[in-house]
């Protein structure tokens, strides 16, 4: 079965990941390897034959064989998003199509680093394929994430990407809260800005294979500071998501 | 330049699903040349829109219309001018 029909996957785990972030682990009766960086499409038919249809990226390591992980986000008036979220159970059948998406990818083997990540909201969830296919790799390709979030409790995977960073192998997280910090605390508290970029792009200089992910006006504003840094536009690529604040 | 839509728009990439609809494979990593200025690059990094009744992709350097998708209830018609080249 192609990679681009639609197949009906089974969610097996639904785990929260903060107020408004859940991980989806969906069973697939037609597994494809995917690609650290790609999506799939979910789609949704009423009843009445009405159809709605969303992307979402895949959180989940390209190793883990059967099933993948879809983190979403709750969008307010997200007909997809709020489905998920309130309706669907453990249990469930949902179609699905995918992996889909061959430039916004990256593979521990063949592209290498330095690696330098930089994400708003949700826009972390390629990043965390990408770092736990690093690790499920056992890749020590030098990687520095920029994160940014509104407050401590929406970082998502913070558990996990202070475990990872821990390891000591290469991989450094950087977070910046933009709306409200807790005390204490000690990393950025402002919008990425090019300050900050540079500050955390810095020891890659311009040779930095660059992905960036976020709402819309993030993704703009760091590639546009990365350009002006003298990083060049083939190697940053970008997945925008809309007009979601951040 | 005035840009049309800036904070809806997403990238090519967003629209790999429906591309292989109408071309039969995932494109986005393929190349194409925009018609009006040459930029020559991946359909990946063309700006989407996909909030309007079709899909439209323009050229991220030229703002020209790349591609426009609609879904009819008889499949996806597509008005193509970007020169497109797979690898």
């Amino acid at each position: 079965m192609s990679a681009l029909e639609w197949q009906i996957a089974t969610v097996t785990k639904i785990a929260p990941e903060t107020a408004k972030v859940k991980s989806f682990t969906f069973n697939l009766p037609a597994w494809t390897q995917h690609r650290a960086g790609q999506h799939y499409d979910i789609r949704l038919t009423a009843p009445d034959g009405y159809r709605a249809q969303r992307s979402y990226l895949i959180a989940s390591a390209p190793e883990r064989a059967g099933e993948i992980d879809l983190t979403v986000e709750l969008v307010e008036d997200g007909e997809v998003s709020t489905f998920l979220h309130t309706a669907v159970r453990v249990g469930d059948g949902i179609e699905v199509r995918g992996p889909i998406g061959g430039y916004f990818v990256w593979d521990a083997a063949t592209h290498g680093g330095p690696l330098l990540l930089v994400a708003g909201g949700s826009g972390v969830v390629p990043m965390m394929s990408m770092l736990r296919h690093r690790a499920a790799a056992g890749a020590t390709v030098p990687v520095r994430l920029l994160y940014s979030s509104r407050t401590y409790e929406d970082v998502i995977y913070r558990a996990e990407l202070d475990g990872l960073a821990a390891k000591g192998d290469g991989l450094e997280v950087f977070h910046t809260l933009t709306r409200s910090q807790p005390s204490g605390w000690t990393g950025y508290a402002r919008r990425i800005d090019d300050k900050m970029l540079g500050e955390v792009s810095g020891p890659f200089g311009a040779k930095a294979l660059t992905f960036i992910c976020g709402p819309t006006a993030l993704v703009e504003a760091a590639a546009t500071s990365l350009e002006g840094a003298g990083l060049r536009t083939e190697r940053i690529k970008t997945e925008r998501f809309g007009p979601s604040g951040t | 330049m005035e840009r049309s839509n800036e904070d809806l728009m997403l990238d090519g990439n967003a629209v790999g699903g429906l591309l292989s609809e109408v071309f039969g494979d995932d494109l986005t990593a393929a190349l194409g040349s925009c018609p009006d200025c040459g930029r020559h690059a991946e359909l990946a990094t063309l700006r989407a829109f996909t909030h309007a009744p079709g899909v439209v992709l323009r050229c991220p350097a030229c703002d020209g219309v790349q591609m426009v998708l609609v879904r009819t209830p008889r499949g996806v018609r597509h008005q193509t001018r970007v020169v497109m080249q797979r690898r």
